[in-house]
């Protein structure tokens, strides 16, 4: 596979449902309301220059690149933040906007260093780009002018140097780190040409908040915020996707390679567990693909206390399908079986299962989830009828209130949890059960509407207690029972759940959480509109 | 007992007032003489600050402008009866720097105590309110918009189509910010009106509040004004004692509050939706519109965000009725407006005068020429971002459209004159310099173009011939054009307004030679 950029559309996509027409360069093109100019245009294959719109971002309106001119309208405004309306009639290539185009870029280069043949970002740089698009031919102004060109280098994190002598302040990686990631580290500093970008409040990456999640590497438009890995083996050539191997998020990368060694790996915008983030893990962790002590040859060995020997594959297969078929022979058709992971793919688990199915010929399939999870899959089983999640991860951009148990997303699941603040800045609600004050009581931007911070051991107590409060105060869903549950166990089971002993007030004591602190949290989740449901280990790995 | 009146205004106060206080205090109790000193705004003319007035038989008179060795004098001239002095200014009212204005918004301020709401109400003051309080939100909005009352921020737009919009608006909350960030250099209206007569600007945001829909006021004080804080937290607290501010005001069933909110101490934050984004205690950066404040504004909630005199301006209008208002002002400039003057000129100070007198009538007949005694040179209207004004441009009628079309702009009415001596290209370098130091930095044409700029003056400035000189005049055309068009708000926009015009006067006076610089949107 080449090299290929995930496509820009600009702007972030627009959910509306009612749609717009309008002319672009003489072209009709139908979108969604609420879309920008430019993203319409991009939808037609029409690239307006810009430099800080980048589609995982909101508009921001900064470079000034992307101006464009519309009938009926003054000026040149900008086609990042200027939504479309119904017949509009847009030019995106004019000589005014050309000549403008151009006085922007001039300004922009005569404060570059002019480095691009030995910049690591040299064929991936979209400042380059721009240039090349206006016909940039001269900067008229010299370079003698008040330049950033020695501002010196942040090389503090492992994974990323920031380099300000290349940086034009768009704020796209200020803008990652607040919209995508949600963790607030960086900002501009100063006004005006002084304006900069600064890791806390002027601290070394390596010393502020930062996570290393990479996002602003990946927002970056130039060299400014660069891999280190790329710094060293240059801009890799051809990349491979692939879902990531640590936690049970499975975000998708891409694994850009040069031959078979990996340069960076880049999360892949159309994986639908991490659309285009990552985190530090994943992003930037991956030192154990090349490394020395990876076994990458079957190896085999009669007895424990004999040494591995490396055999080929066909021998390693040979034997082990010739040992499995003995022991069948021997102990029955079900003396055999797998256990597959939860760090691997659907794809993996299926074909191990797969295997067991049709090849051992038994249904002794098993995965480490099901012992980890076995209380919360047992419940799910016997009252939904599948042992799984019934919400995708999309979904919490729905969720107006959320109820997080045992789970400590962000430090368990980032970019889950990133995912999750994001939806909390919006408004949304969230109630933190756990016995430790997690980030998500309590951090930048966001702020639990409740913490019960259970006593350890607890949980039963309180669901059930949460339950009491529901059908005591008759905030039942009475409409889905009556539609879903079965009438007579649903009756037993409020016969049980309204006894004394699940009261909160009876509770209390055990969860060492006030009762009335139950009843507010039990109410707000009961009367959100779309309540969601969010637990981890926490509630499940207990015997 | 003779009432003084010593104004407690940042000018005045400037000036020693405090220490003329204690000077007459002094000489009072020394000569055993019974006095209260009463604390009013300043009326505006700066020239005759510290101006001391006594109230005698129900008269203003004036002494000024007094320092503190000249109380002894004053008292042995009897000042107190109206005793004859070099510094006697005779009835405030006769004076013709305050005969020839027509005072509507700023009618009280110098008049009154300034934080009496008893003497507000004796000169007409919550008169408005009342009228509000018995109107519909439509009905108030109606006579805004009949009135013609337009920004006085500098913007110009027309505040009953704001209020229209966010009245309009379906929204939880909605908010009115008082823009009192005021920051163009030359312009002090902001300051006089609130020092000396906040309850007037009180007054205007709660009717904004009810014409609207708005339970919460917002009041953006630019940092450099200390005292003028002081004096605002002191109204905002006898206001809500009285209650006129709070859960329903007057036993109506409107309520509406007023926060008063320190700005970041940036120019920038001026600029409406930079000083929202500072008011919601962010780094004080343009937003980009669309949306509008009046539809996503504080919090993204419909807000109006008006300039302090535009609000000050609502309770005159409610009062008295569109009709009297409308009829000052001409053409699309209905009503007043505050110029303040100042630069070279020998009488500076703000001047309420309806829309319609020439720039060279009001400099005339207020200022009483330059300071230096010089010719004038040049006018700067319209604050830092405003065109120099020279020759037959001063007989341009001071409103709007007349500013607009002569390439320039009204803004926030401040004037600035210079005489015939200013070094016409250092302004224009120090308008680049100004856009470089105050721009936020978002966006590039500002950013660095304003950097740029200093320098291809400086090169102008230096060029050692023709064709090199030439050369950067057109590089700084150029910019100027991308500046223009490019920039995300007016910083940007308007820079090459003064440098455009400030060049040009350079030009004709250096060169006389118009080929070197192109055709401008200059008259």
């Amino acid at each position: 596979m080449s090299l290929e950029k995930d496509l820009d559309y600009g702007t972030p996509e627009s959910l509306c449902q009612e749609l717009i027409s309008l002319e672009i360069d003489g072209h009709q093109v139908v979108v969604p309301e609420g879309t920008s100019i430019m993203r319409a245009a991009k939808q037609l294959g029409t690239s307006i220059p810009k430099l800080c719109a980048t589609d995982s971002l909101e508009a921001f309106g900064s470079c000034r690149l992307c101006l464009v001119e519309i009938e009926g309208r003054r000026g040149t405004p900008a086609s990042c933040t200027t939504p479309v309306e119904a017949g509009m009639i847009v030019h995106t290539q004019t000589q005014k906007l050309a000549k403008l185009r151009k006085g922007v870029m001039e300004l922009y280069i005569s404060d570059h260093p002019l480095d691009c043949l030995t910049c690591s970002a040299n064929g991936d740089c979209e400042l380059q780009d721009m240039a090349g698009t206006v016909g940039l031919r001269d900067v008229r102004y010299g370079y003698q002018g008040d330049n950033h060109l020695n501002a010196t280098r942040d090389n503090s994190n492992p994974y990323f140097s920031f380099d300000p002598s290349k940086c034009i302040v768009c704020s796209r990686c200020v803008r990652a780190c607040d919209e995508v990631q949600g963790t607030f580290a960086l900002t501009i500093s100063k006004r005006g040409f002084e304006s900069h970008v600064s890791a806390g409040i002027e601290d070394s990456f390596l010393d502020s908040e930062c996570v290393s999640c990479g996002a602003c590497v990946q927002a970056c438009p130039t060299a400014t915020l660069m891999e280190k890995t790329v710094i060293e083996h240059g801009v890799p050539e051809h990349s491979i996707e692939t879902t990531c191997a640590y936690c049970g998020v499975g975000c998708t990368f891409n694994a850009e390679m040069k031959g078979d060694q990996v340069v960076r790996m880049v999360p892949a915008k159309s994986g639908k567990a991490n659309e285009g983030h990552a985190c530090v893990k994943g992003r930037f962790a991956w030192g154990y693909a090349s490394h020395k002590e990876r076994i990458l040859k079957p190896m085999l060995r009669s007895s424990i206390d004999d040494p591995w020997r490396e055999v080929s594959w066909e021998e390693a297969i040979q034997f082990t399908a010739k040992k499995f078929r003995e022991l069948q022979q021997e102990y029955g058709r079900k003396a055999i079986g797998g256990i597959s992971s939860s760090r691997a793919t659907n794809e993996e688990v299926f074909v191990v299962q797969k295997l067991v199915r049709a090849a051992f010929e038994n249904n002794n399939i098993d995965t480490c989830a099901r012992v980890c999870h076995s209380p919360t899959g047992f419940g799910l089983n016997k009252t939904l009828g599948t042992s799984a999640g019934t919400q995708d991860f999309i979904s919490v951009e729905s969720a107006d209130v959320i109820l997080l148990i045992g789970a400590n997303p962000t430090d368990a699941h980032p970019v889950f949890a990133s995912r999750m603040k994001k939806r909390l800045r919006e408004g949304a609600q969230i109630i933190v059960v756990d016995p430790r004050r997690i980030d998500l009581v309590e951090s930048p931007h966001i702020k639990a509407a409740a913490h019960l911070a259970i006593l350890p051991g607890t949980n039963v107590a309180l669901i059930n207690a949460f339950a009491h409060i529901i059908v005591e105060e008759d905030l039942v869903d009475w409409d889905y029972v009556n539609h879903r549950c079965d009438k007579d166990l649903f009756e037993n089971w409020l016969a049980f759940i309204k006894r004394e002993q699940n009261s909160p007030s009876y509770v209390a004591k055990v969860l060492g959480v006030e009762a009335e602190t139950l009843r507010k949290a039990a109410r707000l989740y009961a009367r959100a509109e779309r309540a969601a449901i969010y637990y981890g280990l926490g509630v499940t790995a207990h015997s | 007992m003779t009432k003084i009146y010593l104004p407690r205004e940042t000018t005045t106060l400037s000036l020693g007032v405090e220490e003329l206080i204690s000077a007459i205090e002094h000489e009072a109790a020394a000569r055993g003489i019974a006095i209260q000193i009463l604390r009013n705004g300043s009326r505006g003319a700066a020239w005759l600050e510290p101006l001391l007035e006594i109230d005698f038989n129900g008269k203003r008179l004036g002494y000024g402008p007094v320092t503190a060795s000249q109380i002894q004098s004053l008292f042995e001239a009897d000042f107190l009866n109206a005793g004859e002095h070099e510094l006697k200014l005779g009835e405030i009212s006769d004076i013709p720097w305050f005969k020839q204005q027509q005072r509507l918004t700023f009618s009280r301020c110098g008049e009154i105590e300034s934080l009496s709401i008893d003497e507000y109400k004796k000169h007409g003051g919550f008169r408005g309110l009342s009228a509000a309080l018995k109107s519909s939100s439509k009905d108030i909005i109606n006579i805004i918009l009949d009135s013609g009352l337009r920004g006085r921020g500098g913007a110009a737009f027309p505040a009953g189509i704001k209020w229209q919009t966010v009245a309009d608006a379906d929204a939880d909350s909605k908010y009115i910010v008082c823009n009192a960030d005021e920051g163009d250099s030359g312009t002090f209206s902001d300051r006089l009106l609130m020092e000396g007569d906040s309850y007037c600007l009180i007054e205007g945001m709660i009717i904004a509040g009810i014409a609207v829909g708005a339970e919460h006021g917002f009041i953006y004080l630019r940092s450099e004004y200390p005292l003028t804080k002081i004096i605002l937290e002191e109204a905002l607290i006898k206001a809500r004692a009285a209650g006129y501010l709070g859960n329903t005001i007057q036993d109506s069933i409107h309520n509406f509050d007023i926060h008063l909110h320190i700005g970041a101490g940036a120019y920038i934050c001026g600029e409406e939706t930079s000083l929202l984004e500072s008011l919601e205690g962010k780094r004080g950066q343009i937003r980009f519109k669309p949306p509008l404040p009046a539809l996503k504004g504080l919090h993204g909630k419909p807000t109006v965000v008006n300039n302090v005199i535009t609000l000050a301006s609502v309770p005159v209008i409610l009062a008295k009725g569109a009709e009297y208002y409308a009829n000052f002002g001409r053409g699309k400039s209905l009503g007043t407006m505050p110029f303040q003057l100042s630069g070279n000129v020998k009488h500076g100070g703000l001047v309420e005068i309806s829309f319609g007198l020439t720039l060279r009538e009001v400099i005339e007949n207020f200022a009483g020429g330059t300071y230096t005694g010089k010719a004038i040179g040049a006018v700067q209207v319209g604050g830092p971002l405003g065109a120099y004004f020279s020759g037959k441009q001063l007989d341009t009628p001071l409103d709007y459209e007349s500013f607009s079309a002569a390439g320039g702009m009204l803004g926030h009415g401040g004037i600035v004159v210079f005489d015939d001596g200013v070094d016409y290209l250092e302004q224009a370098r120090f308008a680049m310099e100004f856009c470089s130091v105050e721009s936020c930095g978002k966006c590039t044409p500002c950013r660095i173009g304003s950097v740029r700029g200093v320098e291809v003056i400086t090169r102008i400035r230096t060029a050692e011939n023709q064709s090199e000189r030439s050369e950067q005049y057109d590089l700084l055309e150029d910019l100027c054009e991308t500046m223009e068009d490019a920039s995300l708000c007016a910083m940007g926009g308007l820079t090459p307004m003064p440098v455009r015009s400030a060049v040009k006067l350079h030009q004709l006076l250096t060169e006389r030679t118009d080929e070197t610089m192109r055709p401008t949107n200059e008259s």
